[in-house]
């Protein structure tokens, strides 16, 4: 390739005294120390996190207390660094969240693979796993931070639930049918 | 009508303007599938009658039209035969292709009527897939995707019936998921001929239940789950374990017995959660029993054997010039093969099978247990049927003609030799699970199951049906073939390596008549049927079963 030479121009007086670059480097200076701080004194001082954040994912509870999850299995078939691991099994009969049938006996997220893309918020079809606002997550071993489902649930909480899907299933169970 | 016949014996049928050619009477929902198109049905089953209740295979029929005074052909004005289109549509299922029938599977009509049926479906329907082991192989899901609303026109309550109903042992029903379709009624009546299930009460109130007293247990009960369109009836076995969607189906073939049930093993990351039988209409229909479909928990049954010995102690065995060997007519042919030739190249004094009887049950269990008794003849393994009791074998030992045994698979002490007279041997046992000859072997070499190989059986028919490896074996387990390849390399160097199936095959097509032409890749998923007229002779001990009439011969030399 041909090699393209160019002039190098001289430096100016003002230039080669230095004192407009030190002028307008103070003029920036100056204006910003009457601007409000944005700077936070990490970890002391916590950021709001915005609306619709994707931090850790959790397990919810609906407002009975019942673990909505019913382990369709659909958040680990879609998780793509595949973190997501569930042993689904039966719900006891005797339970009083017998008519639901289905809930995970397992239920564990690897933060270590998580990539907090939220595929698994967007396709539980029961609104059970949310993406919460905890963003630093650390451990000692690598085990610790294969989440289980007692920490999933301590974290996720209780979230409302708006469609009272299960209630309406067992209250019709109850009224029976009327035939 | 009849200038349309051919000298083929086939009509001309038009599905949506294409012209497809049948056997008169062809049923249009197989015609139509035939020709790679789907007619959605869920109470219809080619291998069950017909009963046409589910309505969701409806379409539009039409004849050429002849005129009603002179009976010539109606013509358009282009010259073509007019259609005469029935004004009302019709169901695919209960109707056979006639020539120069005319059939519409796509035209507004027949959408809007399958609309209509998925809606009064769904409208009973509890919708809880996320829970329903169906989802994901459900034909009322599948077919919602393609004619479903997408929401509900329905605000009264829906009806609630049973759920978590125990039909039998193994098999349990919702009733509330069920769409009526009537097939595991017709199946039980039909096919297994145990008429316990019916239907109570009427119009959506219409229940699917068992007759009282009585239980859904016959043996082939697990084929109403297979068979049921939605998630009505489930297995208790497969219930909640694992959702469909992941798993791996692998073609297999069934060891219960020499029938050769053609199955798909459905597993997920080397685990197997469930086998479901393969459509194979030579052999078993779509049908398989319910104790061939819990072999699977052999693999890891408590005595299954991971550890022991290493191949390269093998041969130090096999110096003795008191040799015999006994294989398995569970075997595949590959491996028989290698152990024939490893019996022809040692100083063996005899090969042994044990063979084992039962009563069938003259559907898809046939009186001989073992499912290769044909391979094992066939490669020369053996040259007559097998007893159940290796007395010659015991004497041997006890005579001091057999001082070395080679032992695949089989528990001697269940085929009448003592553990006195195993004391008596040096044992090479090669196997899966551990057992008294396991036990009483100086050398224990494990071995995968049937799930974890690849290789063929020969079934009663003297069909080759191949099955493939659906999991990994346990870690340190050897593959048989690689292991038996090995010994033979040690005794013959020259002999080339033989370490696949299709290596085997390679050398067995040239070597066996019967065999000529054939390569394991090659061979279909269905099998082959082979010529077994060289064994015509032997007194098999299969009756009938589905697809298996025994040979006049046989019968008069039980007889």
């Amino acid at each position: 390739m041909a090699i393209k030479k160019i002039e190098r121009k001289p430096l100016t007086l003002a230039e080669k005294s230095y004192l407009p670059q030190i002028a307008s480097g103070l003029k920036i200076t100056l204006k910003n120390i009457f601007r409000p701080t944005v700077t936070l004194q990490y970890p002391e001082e916590r950021p709001e996190i915005p609306e619709g954040y994707r931090g850790v994912p959790t397990l919810v509870k609906d407002p009975n207390g019942r673990e909505k999850c019913v382990s369709c299995q659909l958040c680990e078939f879609v998780c793509p660094p595949k973190a997501i691991r569930i042993t689904p099994g039966e719900l006891d009969e005797e339970s009083e969240n017998a008519h639901v049938e289905k809930g995970p006996k397992e239920f564990e997220v690897n933060m270590l693979r998580c990539i907090y893309c939220g595929f698994c918020q967007e396709v539980c079809p029961e609104e059970a796993i949310w993406l919460q606002d905890t963003f630093s997550v650390s451990g000692y071993t690598r085990e610790e931070l294969v989440y289980k489902k007692d920490k999933l649930y301590e974290l996720g909480g209780t979230l409302p639930d708006d469609h009272h899907k299960w209630d309406k299933k067992k209250a019709a169970e109850n009224s029976g049918n009327p035939h | 009508m009849s200038e349309e016949q051919k000298d083929d014996g086939l009509i001309s049928v038009f599905i949506d303007d294409e012209e497809v050619r049948c056997k008169p009477g062809t049923n249009l929902v197989d015609l139509v599938a035939s020709v790679g198109q789907e007619i959605p049905h869920y109470c219809y089953h080619p291998k069950l009658s017909v009963s046409g209740n589910c309505r969701m295979c409806l379409i539009e029929l039409g004849m050429p039209g002849r005129d009603r005074a002179t009976g010539e052909p109606m013509l358009n004005e282009d010259g073509t035969p007019k259609i005469m289109f029935f004004p009302n549509p019709a169901i695919a299922c209960g109707t056979k292709a006639g020539p120069g029938m005319h059939v519409r599977t796509k035209s507004e009509m027949v959408k809007k009527c399958r609309e209509g049926v998925m809606e009064f479906l769904l409208i009973n329907h509890p919708l809880d897939c996320p829970i329903c082991d169906q989802a994901g192989e459900c034909k009322l899901q599948e077919f919602a995707t393609d004619y479903g609303k997408g929401y509900s026109r329905f605000v009264e309550q829906k009806v609630v019936k049973p759920k978590r109903t125990v039909l039998g042992p193994r098999v349990m029903l919702d009733d509330e998921r069920c769409v009526l379709c009537s097939r595991c009624i017709r199946f039980s009546k039909e096919i297994a001929n145990d008429d316990v299930l019916g239907f109570v009460d009427r119009g959506s109130y219409s229940t699917l239940t068992c007759y009282p007293g009585k239980q859904l247990e016959n043996n082939y009960s697990l084929n109403t789950v297979d068979i049921c369109p939605v998630g009505a009836l489930t297995s208790r076995d497969f219930r909640f374990k694992m959702r469909v969607w992941f798993l791996k189906e692998t073609p297999s073939i069934c060891t219960e017995s020499s029938v050769g049930v053609n199955t798909l093993v459905a597993s997920r990351e080397g685990k197997i959660y469930r086998i479901t039988p393969r459509r194979n209409d030579d052999v078993n229909d779509t049908w398989m029993p319910d104790s061939g479909r819990m072999l699977y928990k052999e693999v890891e049954a408590d005595n299954r054997l991971s550890e022991g010995g290493n191949i390269e102690q093998v041969p130090a065995y096999l110096e003795s010039d008191k040799l015999a060997y006994v294989g398995s007519a569970k075997a595949s042919v590959e491996e028989l093969y290698l152990l024939n030739r490893l019996s022809r190249a040692t100083k063996s004094v005899a090969n042994y099978v044990v063979g084992r009887t039962q009563e069938g049950d003259e559907l898809l269990i046939s009186n001989d247990v073992n499912p290769n008794t044909r391979g094992a003849l066939s490669v020369g393994f053996i040259e007559s049927l097998p007893g159940a009791e290796l007395s010659e074998l015991g004497a041997k030992i006890d005579s001091g003609d057999v001082d070395t045994l080679v032992v695949y698979n089989e528990d001697l002490t269940a085929a009448g030799i003592s553990v006195e007279q195993l004391a008596k041997v040096k044992i090479v046992y090669f196997g899966t699970a551990s057992n008294a000859t396991s036990e009483a072997a100086e050398l224990v070499i494990p071995t995968q199951s049937v799930f974890e190989k690849e290789g063929t059986f020969i079934n009663q028919q003297f069909r080759l049906q191949k099955f493939l490896e659906a999991t990994p074996g346990p870690a340190g387990v050897a593959e048989d073939l690689v292991s038996f390849s090995r010994l033979l390399n040690h005794i013959e160097p020259d002999t080339g390596k033989l370490e696949t199936a299709e290596a085997v095959w390679s050398e067995l097509s040239k070597e066996v008549s019967m065999f000529d032409g054939i390569t394991f890749g090659g061979l279909s998923p269905e099998g082959v049927q082979l010529d077994g007229s060289a064994f015509k002779h032997l007194p098999f001990c299969e009756g009938k079963t589905l697809h298996y009439e025994p040979a006049v011969e046989t019968v008069e030399a039980e007889a």
